[in-house]
């Protein structure tokens, strides 16, 4: 009887890690759509920002409350999962608590911590929970998250208090215990008898687990995949300043060779595209922004578009990028590679109304916790319906057309530059 | 006023300590012509040996950037920074954020390497080195005021305490807006939206702006950039008729206090 348990629990764990290493492999693919760009310089502020960004949650100190409860998570989730080991070992070998023997007295200190930050967790979740059901802050009820998005988050929370009420029961109805916590919980048990407590104990155990790999291989699929890329993510931000755009080096040399032809080499071509039509367009790191998004919505808070009701919403940007990115992952799982679905990122998932909302002001650059840039995704698009469709407002055809023959956006004459030197 | 321009200079076979980058706004824009000749004025007072392009100056490409039409600010780029390079400028003052993060950020990587320097934090540089020397009794002392942040020099460029020390220096009282620094909410401008009508929504965001700015009851609201003044001046203006809160440039309060 042991011995199926022992190896249906093996199956169960090399399982659950191949089906997980085998959606992070395709959402690995899915970022590699995107188009090369080098961003491995200055490894000594990158890893600062490692530090800093996805390990010190620098950003999410701008809410110092929200930001406490938010490492107290993060650091129960982390440490919490040191005791997954003694849990996955326990499993395998059949033993009890197997690291008990090993490290004695500091075994039960151990156990008490990881009881403390468990209780802690679970607090923390019931309260960004209510933050989101019952406060029903704004950034949270925004029509953004309509649908999959909120059960999504919900889900989370959920499981989350859940995995760390049965971490408490388990060691509640082990016999032996005497924990910090589950040490109060006991009296709940005192009416079961030893056999019905050893049951409890072992269903606690298994459904712990379970519930572990089931919320593992849940990631891939979940706005929650952050806890993973935020570290990537951080990594590879941009280290330019924000106002910064990236340059286009091919219309760059285009002017160059139109102004001075004898630079320009005899098998100059010119670019097949200009900005961003879809996901295949952007970056691997704008992909990559997209997977890592938690959909917070601090981005669209901070957006001056959205919050005076514009159809912008920054945080929206991000999901559409991943949602469409994910369609292009399965047509190339169906195909092998990818066939022209009649669809792309501009127009059929962001429209122009949204593009046109944006004043680059990056409130949402800067805000964001995880690095991610919204604005590089809007500006790569706005390229592509100016240099592609032709599709500008009037009013910026004006502009454009001022620039080019007076040399400023408005219709003055350029003789007239330095009127103002003249006037009293 | 007498301004030298580069071609000037040049003939004399000088070179000025900087190049005072006049941008589209302060050039043409009748409201930040008043900060352009305030700037100036400072420049002259402060013994600075200044000169600007003149006609030879054009627009830096940032509007036509941000648009996405990438072949206009190229063009206009390349146009630039072949008459900077030939005048061989070091060094760039300008009151446009816009014209600053574009010269400072976006020609290095087309051949146009120049110290550019935001004219706030040339300002707090000239009050430092007590070349700016103000009125005993300037008419700023004890006003308070409200610094409105540009994104092009905040967020964009990190710039928040050179145009905070500066007011300081004046002893006016700074008060902060409910969103400012690094939080500091955009006067709607950026991005090419100064060109085009705003996209339809609740509420116009310089009015949000403006809003915030009224809710510190400051004398004054004090901007850094033509833009922004613009916006804010607008604001104020389709607020309330009772508000005439003015919008004043850093560079137009501190001509005013100058000795």
């Amino acid at each position: 009887m042991a011995l199926i348990a022992e190896l249906l629990f093996g199956l169960i764990t090399v399982a659950a890690f191949f089906l997980f290493g085998k959606n992070l492999l395709a959402i690995r693919r899915n970022i590699l759509i995107g188009k090369e760009v080098n961003l491995n310089d200055e490894p000594g502020r990158r890893w600062k920002n490692v530090l800093l960004l996805a390990l010190g949650q620098k950003k999410m100190f701008r809410n110092p409350l929200v930001a406490v409860l938010h490492i107290i998570v993060y650091v129960g989730f982390i440490v919490i999962n040191i005791e997954l080991l003694e849990i996955i070992v326990d499993g395998i070998l059949g033993t009890h608590r197997v690291f008990a023997n090993y490290l004695g007295s500091c075994y039960d200190l151990i156990i008490n911590g990881f009881e403390i930050l468990a209780a802690l967790v679970l607090i923390a979740c019931v309260v960004f929970f209510s933050r989101r059901n019952i406060i029903r802050l704004k950034r949270f009820i925004s029509n953004d998250l309509n649908g999959w998005p909120r059960s999504d988050a919900n889900a989370i929370l959920i499981t989350e208090i859940v995995l760390m009420g049965l971490f408490l029961l388990m060691n509640a109805a082990d016999p032996a215990s005497d924990f910090i916590i589950s040490s109060h919980i006991k009296p709940l048990l005192n009416s079961f008898s030893t056999t019905q407590l050893n049951v409890i104990e072992h269903s606690a155990w298994w459904i712990h687990i379970l519930g572990i790999y089931a919320f593992m291989n849940y990631l891939p699929y979940s706005k929650h995949l952050h806890i993973i890329l935020a570290f990537p993510n951080a990594y590879y931000a941009s280290l330019l300043p924000k106002g910064e755009m990236h340059n286009m080096v091919s219309i760059q040399n285009e002017v160059l060779y139109a102004m001075q032809p004898e630079l320009a080499p005899t098998n100059a071509t010119a670019p097949e595209k200009f900005g961003a039509r879809d996901v295949m367009d952007l970056s691997w790191k704008n992909l990559m922004d997209a997977y890592s998004c938690t959909e917070c919505g601090r981005c669209s808070t901070a957006c001056p578009a959205n919050s005076t009701g514009k159809l912008l919403s920054p945080r929206k940007i991000m999901m559409s990028t991943r949602d469409r990115l994910e369609e292009v992952g399965k047509n190339m799982n169906k195909n092998s590679q990818f066939i022209e679905d009649g669809k792309s990122l501009l127009h059929d998932y962001i429209s122009v109304e949204e593009l046109r909302a944006c004043t680059t002001c990056n409130a949402c650059v800067e805000e964001c916790p995880v690095s991610i840039s919204p604005l590089d995704i809007i500006l790569e698009l706005r390229r592509s319906l100016i240099m592609e469709e032709s599709n500008a407002p009037s009013e910026w055809n004006g502009m454009f057309s001022n620039i080019e023959n007076n040399f400023a956006p408005w219709k003055f004459s350029p003789d007239d530059r330095d009127a103002w030197t003249t006037q009293s | 006023m007498k301004v030298s321009t580069m071609a000037e200079f040049m003939a004399k076979g000088e070179q000025p300590e900087v190049l005072f980058w006049v941008g589209c706004a302060g050039s043409f824009d009748q409201r930040a012509q008043k900060i352009t000749k305030a700037f100036a004025t400072i420049l002259d007072k402060a013994g600075v040996r200044y000169a600007i392009l003149g006609k030879e100056e054009a627009c830096t490409g940032d509007p036509a950037r941000r648009a996405g039409n990438e072949f206009m600010f190229q063009m206009m780029a390349y146009q630039n920074i072949q008459v900077l390079n030939g005048y061989e400028i070091k060094k760039i003052v300008t009151t446009c954020p816009h014209c600053f993060n574009t010269l400072k950020n976006e020609y290095p990587a087309l051949g146009g390497h120049y110290d550019v320097i935001h004219h706030t934090t040339f300002l707090q540089e000239l009050i430092e080195q007590g070349k700016i020397k103000f009125t005993d009794s300037n008419e700023w002392k004890g006003k308070s005021i409200t610094y409105h942040d540009s994104c092009y020099l905040g967020r964009a460029n990190e710039i928040y305490e050179a145009p905070r020390k500066v007011l300081e220096s004046l002893d006016m009282e700074l008060r902060e807006m409910k969103r400012c620094k690094s939080k500091g909410l955009c006067c709607g401008a950026g991005g090419a939206q100064m060109f085009k009508e705003e996209e339809k929504g609740d509420k116009r965001i310089n009015t949000e702006r403006t809003d915030e700015a009224i809710e510190t009851k400051a004398d004054f609201v004090a901007s850094a950039c033509p833009f922004c003044n613009t916006m804010m001046t607008d604001g104020i203006k389709n607020r309330d008729e009772e508000i005439k809160t003015e919008v004043l440039d850093i560079a137009e309060i501190i001509a005013k206090a100058i000795q």
